[in-house]
């Protein structure tokens, strides 16, 4: 089902962990879809990505994926990092199953997401990044089903 | 490799499969035809529909052969409806029934049919009650599983019957997961029609039955010669119904033997389970349950993620998780059962065999407890759990 670069991720996920004091992170994702991704970052003073980490609730795509994101993100410039696009993760990881593809979306999401909270915690604006959508894994979402 | 995926399907057993191999290429015979080699193969389809008969309390006639139990859901369902539309067009189903039933319902109620979906509660039982208060002057058939493919749960059939039976209502049961695995009697239990399939206890795929109680009126489901005296046309596909045969005689020996290594083998495992890893539980009715039936959730990780790492140390299990379903939602069971979604998608469903040892037991244990501590690891859901409990403290 999953390529061998799916499965080589998933099995070796790389900055899989937390950061202490981040300077961003962001989570999306939900637990209804079972998907919940949160990624780190540690930006230095030059706005390079210094180092990323990432944990995540998922199947073997969402964990493959945000893997692959934050390599492709590591020691990149934020501009650099805000071009790492779901489909450029995707191939990276030399495709995904149809079904799968949400989940590069959500590598997408959360580095955006983390970015925001380092663009708000510095009073800074990055060029093209937007809100990032409402965390919606909180208690209570679950009620309507 | 140790295989635990006995609910998806089963092993054909090699004394079914031996059984089935002449009427492949020496008895091959159309069992509709005159000459000695197509009445042979009569004869062996009368042997196993005698055989099916009498495993379930039935007679030779109320046996219909179909490719399976997605099929005879398909069947009984449809042609009953169809076949009471002039009485009434309320039909009484659960929650927690197989898709072959509730994508079956869905169809019926585009047909003008109304459906009721029964809850159940948190083992996943139906309340014989609760199939009382709903049934009204124009209710024409329940339909309510022998026991549940995911959780295992087995339902009070007999009470459901008997009310179907005082009511004069038609009564339909999936038993795919139940036969050949627990006693099931179509007369005690009031049952006027009845789904299996043989690749659950160890015969072939692609062959099913049908029971309908005589005097039922139903529609014939495919048109066309006089096979399953005409209600079911098209050649009879002898070999699997011979294997049929043999694998509901081979289930009905050894069913109580079965049973109780199974059953040992699944309390063994829950209780390990349930001892050694912190934030699990059991999904289901912990004794009205079938033998082999062992499904748990873990809190904080993925299914999926869980069955891909079992898999690569060449254990095969399943899961509710939506990654599993193929769509977005996890297990319309789990749900049912009052979970979140969260701990649904975290679910492992094991379902045993006889061949399962005690030594595969604790191998699946110490997999599971390393798997299951390395997704925690990764699990922002975790993280967050943790935190949560230190700031309370």
């Amino acid at each position: 089902m999953y390529s061998e670069k799916v499965m080589d991720h998933f099995q070796n996920p790389r900055n899989m962990g937390e950061i202490v004091n981040p300077s961003g992170v962001g989570t999306v994702g939900n637990a209804k879809c079972g998907d919940i991704m949160r990624i780190f970052l540690d930006i230095d003073e030059s706005g390079i990505i210094r180092d990323v980490k990432f944990k995540t609730f998922g199947c073997g795509a969402a964990v493959a994926t945000s893997s692959m994101a934050t390599e492709l993100v590591k020691g990149k410039s934020i501009a650099e990092a805000m071009q790492v696009t779901n489909k450029a993760v995707t191939e990276a990881l030399d495709g995904l199953p149809p079904v799968k593809v949400h989940c590069s979306l959500l590598a997408e999401e959360a580095i955006h997401a983390a970015l925001w909270d380092y663009a708000e915690k510095n009073q800074i604006v990055i060029e093209g990044l937007s809100k990032p959508k409402e965390d919606i894994h909180e208690e209570g979402e679950e009620e309507e089903y | 490799m140790i295989y635990l995926d006995n609910a998806a399907t089963t092993k054909t057993a090699p004394e079914v499969l031996e059984e089935m191999l002449p009427y492949f290429t020496e008895c091959y015979g159309n069992p509709s035809t005159i000459y000695a080699q197509g009445s042979a193969a009569k004869k062996a389809v009368n042997r196993a529909r005698r055989i099916i008969a009498d495993s379930i309390g039935a007679k030779m006639e109320e046996i219909y052969f179909t490719a399976g139990g997605s099929e005879s859901d398909n069947w009984a369902l449809k042609a009953a409806a169809e076949a009471a539309a002039s009485k009434g067009r309320h039909i009484v189903t659960t929650k927690i029934e197989h898709h072959a039933i509730l994508h079956t319902c869905e169809y019926l109620e585009t047909r003008g049919f109304e459906i009721t979906y029964l809850d159940v509660d948190k083992a996943g039982r139906v309340s014989p009650d609760s199939v009382r208060a709903v049934i009204r002057p124009d209710t024409i058939l329940i339909s309510i599983m022998f026991a549940n493919n995911e959780i295992g749960t087995i339902e009070p059939i007999e009470e459901i019957g008997a009310i179907a039976k005082e009511k004069g209502i038609l009564f339909h049961t999936d038993a795919v997961q139940a036969f050949g695995q627990i006693p099931v009697d179509v007369d005690s239990l009031h049952i006027d029609m009845l789904s299996a399939s043989a690749h659950k206890l160890n015969g072939p795929k692609g062959i099913g039955f049908l029971y309908i109680r005589t005097g039922v009126k139903i529609r014939s489901f495919i048109h066309g010669g006089a096979q399953e005296r005409s209600r079911r046309a098209g050649t009879e596909n002898v070999p699997g119904i011979v294997g049929f045969g043999a694998a509901a005689q081979r289930a009905m020996t050894r069913m109580k033997k079965k049973a109780e290594k199974e059953t040992a083998l699944r309390n063994y495992l829950i209780e390990r389970f349930e001892k050694e890893v912190p934030y699990c539980f059991l999904n289901g009715h912990r004794t009205e349950r079938l033998p082999n039936n062992a499904n748990l959730s873990f809190r904080f990780i993925e299914g999926e993620s869980l069955l891909i790492m079992l898999d690569m140390k060449g254990i095969c299990a399943s899961s509710g998780s939506a990654c599993t379903s193929g769509s977005l939602d996890p297990s319309h069971v789990l749900l049912a059962i009052g979970l979140k979604h969260e701990d649904a998608h975290g679910s492992l469903r094991i379902t045993l065999s006889e061949e399962n040892t005690m030594e595969e037991m604790d191998a699946v244990v110490e997999a599971v407890k390393e798997i299951v501590a390395r997704l925690r690891a990764m699990s922002p859901l975790y993280e967050d759990f943790i935190k949560n409990r230190q700031t309370e403290k």
